[in-house]
């Protein structure tokens, strides 16, 4: 299971975090900050031209394994537990970053920061509920762009839901 | 997509507008991006919550700036400060029926609240709306949602419609729908248990990314429960041999690999169902075998599978052809240049090692280089291979280089790791005594504080037994060993707490053992100790009673005792610390000085740490003390259990109370209001009474009544491991309860809430049953959380409106229930879980798949528990033929107009028809399904 995917910059600053385990969830925002912050300290310190693993129990309980990716100025984290494979993690990063520069032609920091639901839509369609659920960024794209152009339309054409049944049963 | 990114650029270049992001956001963004410190940029957030707070105050904001603010807040809590006073308006913009402003507020709420927050409950309501939709995007997001939100109490509300979504047509829904329940079944594996088949028949699904998404939640199920799996084993290897075949369409390849995930995932489950299992470690060894063949190991995906593979190959009974090709993978990945693959080649010899152990001696040359290598994470994983290959022949070298590298890192919590595998490893290799002492030292002296005291006893426990063997003069060699270093080691400057109490206890009880050292050597020694550790009380403690157990020797043997002057000065220190604990010992010493040797050597024999101490647990010495307190007139003891009983006897509530979680919320509707007791029938015709009572002739005498309600509360214990259907345990007790045999339902009780609450007239219970009838924005709100399941309600209320005794009820006209009247071991079958297919013979199993629209997919819901307890005072009253007949009428009277079930209001006349309808549609159901479907479906 997938516990948390982050990205930092280079000088530590969150750029996205977003946890899936029940325990980091239910911490308070300080807490889950002092993990971001710890996550970085720990890359920040790493020499170049070594593996992109780490292995830290210390910050995300027994058995968490945390995959890294540098690119330019962004760091992109996975952390994980035993029940996925680290190579496997580290092309869902390339995953991601493919379909972001798909998204963005060319993404960079700043396409991040100013399309912040965008990129939580795209992550959402790659990892769902701590699970990778879609590797495919063909598809996450058309996903994305479904729902883009859907939100375009509702600006106009307001959707009304359905009343349906629940809603009679309680009265 | 271009448009966005134009948008996106214009922003970063500091133009105004655009997708809703305006210049402020942009203003924010970029002094957060220039600020120098962290206290400019908290500075900068503060003033822009400030700024949010009063603009959120503001009336009427129009909606495209309240998803702006909402995107703000988003932001200024990433950076680590609370918007939580912003969260309410992102609950309030998920009831958008905007995609967009619906998406953004879902995005904000998931990233806000987690599952316990308070405003959870705001949203489910507008979650299930929203997994009823016609758009499917809208039903994602709700998905997406659940996931992130949902806690084990709201599960119950939304599961069915989720159930639903299984059988939705697009395979996204689908997909998410499998993670959904599998996110219920890692947070409550209870309420889902029933529901568990639907992953294996999604594993049939047409679309391969739906069969992908199943493998997770199979994954964990088989994790949980191998030997129920095993059937599944030639599927996952057939499923596996077609995907390395490429039988999926070429979308799924990835880096000209064929859907890797899917792969690793099968292989993850294939090592589990292998494990020790001969037979389906031969059905999968083909395909293993191709797979080493065909992996592209120039990838790093292809490398990927093959680690997999060798994991796989690891956990089951490999051939040794298997096992051949797995040790080329591995030195394939320790030649590499690459630090990610030594890191999995070190990784895979370590798991390898366990069923060959020679494999690593080819690869020793490897293994040194990744000890030395810069790299800190292959270091570690390192010299984890190396605790795992330690025997008594290598333990020196392994032990002495670990304890280096410990010494060497900062990192506490890795350092205490290692500490705890140089003990585990000494203590089970140790080549001899001394060796032991010293590594024990250097691991105390190093990282004392980080080890777990148990080891520190072990080690005093060990120095006082011995090796076990009955050499007194190896043991004894091996204690002056342990003072001697600890003599040399104490001079040291701050040394770790652990540490000090290991050596003043060894000094303490072994000190002076041999005669090599004087007893006022060894106490000048632990005096300097108490002075220089001042601060630490334990060390202290550990050093009075090292200096009293000296001179305690000292005496015994009948020497002369001079107390040096600064053992004085700390005892007389002592007794006035502000610790007791210090105080009593230095009392203990001080009265100990003044004792003559016989006295004190029965006190603290020599070397009798290891005696064991015989305790009189029962105190059978104070028998004569007691005799006379009592005798004199006090009051006999009461243990605690015998008194908890008594309580309990009083008090059937809150026998109750120990199942039902009190912090639970309820989901369902509440009961409707009963008569607080029998013997106040008076009041409960005051209560008004919607709806007609079903059951006039369950009226009983009160002495009967309150046995049965006895027997099924001991029957609701009994059965309670037995099944969990829905979430809510109390839910879950009443209807095992009822699903129990007659005889246990007799009577009036058929709900086993409302049972106990008229046996014991406590003020809750009426409070209760008032609370409901005042309460209909509740009423309402969890009648609209339990979605669809509108029968259900109705029939949660003709159960507790059932049986409402005596008058007030009795007087309605007698409309009854339709109850398909069942014989009750037929019934009894209705207690099974999961009914998968439906078959049109059973009218009940017909039901089920009525309660979950679709007509394939019947997992048994609440609804037959109710329905249960309806029909189980039925069939055992007296008049069940009279109720029969009514049934029949009431049966005929309302032949299937099932639209009437649309039209809302609080019509019991109407819930009631409703009720009747929807068993009617329980017997006949193929014409009048697809309506009901549609609805739910879009």
């Amino acid at each position: 299971m997938i516990k948390a995917v982050m990205m930092m910059n280079t000088q530590g600053k969150p750029r996205l975090a977003k946890f899936y385990d029940f325990l980091v969830r239910c911490l308070p925002v300080e807490k889950q900050q002092e993990l971001i912050r710890g996550v970085f300290s720990v890359l920040s310190s790493r020499p170049e031209n070594v593996s992109n693993f780490l292995e830290i129990d210390s910050l995300f309980g027994p058995d968490s394994r945390l995959v890294y990716k540098h690119y330019a100025t962004l760091y992109f984290v996975l952390v994980f537990d035993g029940s996925e494979n680290e190579l496997a993690m580290l092309d869902l990063i390339q995953v991601l970053v493919e379909t972001l520069d798909k998204c963005f032609s060319n993404v960079c920091e700043l396409d991040i920061v100013f399309n912040y639901s965008k990129m939580h839509t795209v992550l959402d369609e790659i990892v769902f509920g701590g699970q990778v659920l879609e590797t495919r960024s063909d598809e996450v794209m058309k996903a994305v762009e479904e729902i883009s152009k859907s939100e375009a339309a509702s600006n106009s054409i307001s959707l009304v839901p359905k009343s349906v049944s629940g809603w009679r049963g309680g009265r | 997509m271009e448009q966005l990114k134009t948008i996106g650029r214009e922003l970063a270049m500091g133009s105004q507008g655009g997708f809703g992001q305006s210049k402020e956001f942009l203003d924010l963004v970029k002094s957060i991006g220039e600020a120098r410190s962290k206290a400019e940029e908290d500075r900068i957030v503060l003033s822009e919550i400030d700024i949010l707070k009063r603009k959120l105050l503001e009336p009427d904001i129009p909606k495209r700036k309240m998803k702006e603010y909402i995107i703000r807040l988003v932001y200024i809590e990433m950076l680590g400060h609370d918007a939580s006073f912003g969260y309410i308006h992102a609950v309030k913009m998920t009831h958008d029926d905007n995609l967009l402003l619906k998406r953004t507020g879902y995005l904000a709420v998931t990233l806000f609240l987690n599952e316990d927050h308070d405003l959870i409950i705001l949203i489910v309501n507008t979650i299930q709306k929203d997994l009823r939709s016609d758009n499917y995007l809208v039903v994602c997001a709700a998905l997406n949602a659940i996931c992130r939100l949902i806690n084990e109490e709201t599960i119950p509300a939304v599961l069915p419609q989720v159930v639903d979504l299984l059988n939705h047509q697009k395979e996204a829904v689908r997909k998410k729908a499998i993670m959904a329940l599998h996110r219920f079944h890692r947070k409550s594996p209870s309420s889902v248990s029933h529901l568990i088949s639907n992953f294996r028949k999604r594993l049939c699904d047409n679309d391969p990314g739906v069969m992908g998404a199943t493998l997770c939640p199979l994954f964990d199920l088989i994790t949980e429960d191998v030997s129920s799996y095993k059937d599944l084993v030639s599927s996952f290897v057939s499923i596996l041999k077609q995907v390395t075949e490429r039988r999926l369409p070429k979308s799924y390849d990835y880096h000209q690999m064929p859907a890797p995930f899917i792969q690793i995932k099968l292989l993850k489950i294939l090592a589990l169902l292998g494990c020790g299992d001969k037979s389906a470690s031969e059905i999968m060894s083909m395909v293993l075998g191709d797979l080493f063949r065909k992996c592209d190991s120039s990838t790093n995906i292809g490398n990927a599978i093959l680690y997999e593979c060798i994991r796989c190959i690891s956990c089951i009974i490999p051939s040794p052809k298997l096992l051949e090709a797995a040790a080329d993978a591995i030195s394939k990945f320790l030649k590499s240049d690459s630090h990610n693959l030594k890191y999995m080649g070190i990784d895979g010899l370590g798991r390898l090692i366990k069923i060959s152990p020679d494999i690593a001696e080819q690869h020793q040359l490897a293994v040194i280089d990744c000890l030395e290598d810069p790299d800190d994470t292959l270091k570690r994983k390192t010299f984890e291979l190396l605790y795992k290959m330690t025997k008594s022949s290598n333990v020196e070298v392994i032990v002495d280089r670990m304890t280096d590298y410990m010494i060497s890192i900062n990192d506490n919590h890795y350092k205490t790791e290692i500490a705890s595998r140089c003990v585990e490893l000494a203590e089970q290799f140790a080549p001899s005594n001394q060796w032991f002492i010293q590594i024990m030292n250097k691991v105390f002296e190093h990282a004392g504080d980080l080890v777990n005291i148990k080891v520190a006893h072990n080690l005093m426990r060990l120095i006082a037994e011995g090796f076990g063997e009955d050499d007194d003069d190896a043991d004894s060699k091996l204690r002056l060993s342990a003072v001697e270093s600890h003599l040399q080691i104490m001079s040291e400057p701050k040394l770790p707490s652990l540490f000090l109490q290991v050596i003043s206890w060894v000094l303490g009880e072994y000190g002076t053992a041999d005669g090599k050292y004087s007893a006022s050597y060894i106490s000048g020694k632990l005096c300097d100790v108490a002075d220089a550790y001042s601060s630490d009380e334990t060390v202290k403690g550990y050093a009075v009673s090292a200096l009293m157990k000296i001179y305690a020797f000292e005496i015994a043997s009948g020497r002369k005792v001079d107390v040096l002057p600064e053992c004085q000065s700390l005892i007389e220190e002592l007794l006035a610390s502000h610790s007791t604990d210090l105080q009593q010992r230095a009392y203990e010493l001080q009265a100990l000085l003044a004792l003559d040797a016989r006295a004190v050597e029965s006190i603290l024999p020599l070397d009798a740490s290891c005696e064991d101490i015989e305790v009189d647990k029962d105190l059978s010495f104070l028998n004569g003390y007691i005799q006379q307190a009592i005798e004199s007139g006090a009051q006999p003891y009461i243990s605690e259990r015998e008194r908890s009983c008594m309580l309990e006897t009083t008090d059937y509530h809150s026998q109750d109370h120990h199942e039902v979680p009190s912090h639970a919320l309820r989901f369902e509707a509440y009961e409707r209001p009963k008569p607080s007791s029998l013997p106040t029938q008076a009041s409960t015709e005051l209560v008004p009474v919607p709806e007609p009572s079903y059951y006039s002739e369950a009226h009983q005498p009160i002495s009967t009544s309150s046995v049965s309600e006895r027997e099924s509360s001991e029957i609701k214990l009994r059965l309670d491991g037995v099944k969990q259907k829905w979430g809510r345990p109390s839910y879950q007790s009443s209807t095992s309860a009822s699903s129990t045999p007659p005889q246990a339902a007799n009577g009036t009780s058929s709900h086993p809430d409302v049972g106990v609450g008229s046996s014991s007239l406590k003020p809750r219970s009426s409070y209760e049953s008032k609370k409901p009838e005042i309460d209909p924005e509740k009423q309402r709100l969890a009648a609209s959380l339990f979605g669809g399941s509108s029968t259900s309600r109705s029939d949660r209320k003709s159960s507790s409106g059932g049986h409402k005794p005596a008058k007030g009820t009795a007087s309605k006209p007698p409309k009854e229930n339709p109850i398909p009247v069942q014989p009750p071991p037929d019934l009894l079958d209705f207690g099974e879980p999961t009914a998968t297919s439906v078959t049109a013979t059973d009218p009940f199993k017909e039901l089920e798949g009525l309660m979950d629209s679709s007509s394939q997919d019947g997992g048994s819901t609440d609804v037959m528990g109710v329905l249960y307890s309806d029909a189980a005072p039925v069939t055992t009253t007296t008049s069940v033929d009279s109720l029969l007949s009514e049934l029949s009428d009431s049966s005929k009277g309302n032949p299937g107009t099932y639209q009437s079930q649309t039209s809302k209001g609080p019509n019991s006349k109407e819930a009631l028809e409703k009720d009747a309808l929807v068993r009617q549609m329980g017997v006949n159901p193929t014409s009048q399904n697809p309506t009901l479907f549609k609805d739910l479906l879009g």
